[in-house]
């Protein structure tokens, strides 16, 4: 990086509106997940999980939210760690997996889609930003091979269509449409087992945010790693709806009363779950 | 053989920004100024594609006249330079002072050693937290640098177009009669070019306008483009004089700036 001289020819250069080309030309150091490949598999229990993430479609938008919780081991390294960050206006970005690589993921994807923006004076397609960030999770592929996994799950409104959609990842890059509903990591296999029983067609904004919550909330149940509402330290799941109007993250006084709801009706007749 | 003529240095770079000035000078002018709420810049400018004025990051924004593909490309260099920035250090650690001195060091290495200087005027601004901290950069073709105080005109007729500006301007103007008073500086100069006298400016239509403000009220990116209904609405309020909506936005920036000027 330069200091105060000349910009430096490549940046006078014209070519191409993608922020990560001319990171990995002018300082590839900087990507994630391109640090030297070891032959060992030792990194994986030191290196933060980040868990699990859901995102449902509803009525003019989607929702994604993503519990707090990053563990090493059995160990739990963040009770208040964020895992589902704005993409852009109109689109919104989880992480599951190596956590720290996860974020570095985002905040380049993010920079991306807004590198784009400034350069072009025009915002990608929903599939065009889709597609930008099965690419970036590509150049991840050779520590994903070492047990540093990253799996993102992407979710935005089409405002060509005028509906949310949602796309998930392998750690290979592979990109694929969900419909209704998703979700990645650790707990997801107990996530999407209670959003298909909650997710109806047609839902409200309101309602479908009290769905992820509790998707979520039957995640942390019975996964370790997917940590639940706390109403002791009052650290609630990150949710966020993107509708026409664009990205809007749900305040934390809007989830703590889903929440209370919530644990009053498991509570209910002493079902307690 | 030919021996190649005597040109002393002097007589060099004088044809050289001879050259530049006559350039710049061709265009239309672009209006900058700092108002309560931010940072307004104007230009007439009838193309919705090719801008002139445009966001390099959160709260830094480039103003450009001259020819366009050269500004361009130092715009798209601002905004790799910003984003790298930010990227490897931190958003915070992105400064129009830096991005002006890089501005400043390009434009002065072309002037000096290629064959041809490049034709652009540039304004770098940044806006701060108060008016006080509000930074506006203005780059000539040869790489100088001028740290001005609340208001630019540049290309076309900027040197008469910047008096009549600098006689309307004061501090803490609201964003309406800020717009009028951009307008009315472009309106100074009549669609042949020639300068018009002062109280008879001709008045350009909302669609010929360019007009993008750096907010100081929003929360990430400043950079907001007026446009469409937005800059209509915007105009109508500005040329219907001093309407009672102009008055409260006015009544906060006096008492904004009572308090800065005791500060």
């Amino acid at each position: 990086m330069t200091g105060s001289g000349r910009l430096p020819d490549a940046f006078l250069r014209p070519g191409s509106s993608s922020f990560a080309d001319f990171l990995a030309q002018q300082a590839p150091e900087l990507l994630p997940g391109r640090l030297p490949a070891r032959a060992s598999e030792g990194g994986t229990p030191l290196a933060p999980h980040a868990t699990t993430i859901v995102a449902l479609v509803f009525d003019g938008g989607v929702v994604m939210a993503g519990d707090r919780r990053a563990t090493a081991g059995t160990m739990i390294a963040s009770r208040e760690i964020e895992k589902v960050f704005p993409a852009d206006e109109f689109s919104a970005v989880g992480i599951s997996g190596s956590a720290g690589i996860g974020v570095d993921l985002a905040r380049l994807f993010q920079l991306e889609l807004e590198h784009y923006e400034k350069i072009e004076g025009s915002l990608l397609s929903l599939d065009g930003k889709a597609n930008r960030l099965g690419t970036l999770l590509r150049a991840n592929l050779p520590l994903a091979m070492q047990g540093l996994v990253v799996v993102p799950l992407f979710a935005g409104y089409d405002l060509d269509r005028g509906i949310g959609r949602i796309f998930s990842y392998d750690p290979t890059g592979g990109r694929y449409e969900e419909h209704e509903h998703h979700g990645t990591g650790s707990g997801s296999i107990f996530a999407r087992g209670a959003l298909k029983k909650l997710w109806k067609p047609g839902l409200a904004a309101a309602d479908a945010v009290r769905v992820a919550v509790e998707a979520l909330y039957d995640a942390a149940d019975d996964d370790s790693a997917t940590g639940g509402p706390d109403p002791v330290r009052r650290i609630w799941p990150v949710v966020a709806t993107v509708t026409s109007a664009g990205y809007r993250r749900v305040p934390d006084d809007e989830l703590a009363d889903v929440v209370t709801a919530l644990v009053a009706a498991r509570t209910e007749g002493g079902r307690l779950a | 053989m030919t021996m190649p003529f005597y040109v002393s240095p002097e007589q060099l770079m004088k044809d050289r920004a001879d050259f530049a000035r006559k350039g710049i000078a061709r265009g239309r002018s672009v209006v900058v100024l700092a108002f309560e709420g931010g940072i307004l810049f104007a230009t007439e400018n009838p193309s919705r594609a090719l801008h002139k004025i445009s966001e390099i990051y959160d709260r830094i924004a480039f103003a450009a006249v001259g020819k366009y593909n050269e500004f361009e490309n130092l715009r798209v260099a601002g905004v790799r330079y910003a984003d790298l920035r930010g990227y490897s250090y931190d958003r915070k650690d992105v400064t129009a002072r830096g991005l002006a001195n890089a501005y400043a060091q390009t434009l002065g290495t072309v002037f000096t050693t290629e064959s041809k200087p490049l034709e652009v005027e540039l304004v770098v601004a940044e806006v701060g937290a108060t008016s006080a901290e509000d930074q506006i950069y203005r780059l000539s073709y040869d790489g100088s640098v001028a740290d001005e105080r609340g208001h630019v005109v540049m290309g076309g007729q900027a040197e008469q177009l910047a008096a009549r500006l600098a006689e309307g301007w004061s501090e803490g103007l609201g964003l309406a009669a800020a717009l009028r008073l951009a307008t009315t500086t472009l309106g100074g100069v009549g669609t042949d070019g020639g300068l018009l006298a002062a109280g008879s400016e001709r008045t350009i239509e909302p669609a010929q306008l360019e007009v993008a403000v750096l907010d100081r009220t929003r929360q990430r990116r400043a950079f907001r483009r007026l446009q469409g209904a937005a800059l209509t609405a915007a105009t109508a309020e500005s040329t219907a004089g001093q309407t009672p909506s102009d008055t409260p936005s006015d009544t906060t920036t006096a008492t904004d700036t009572t308090t800065e000027g005791q500060a």
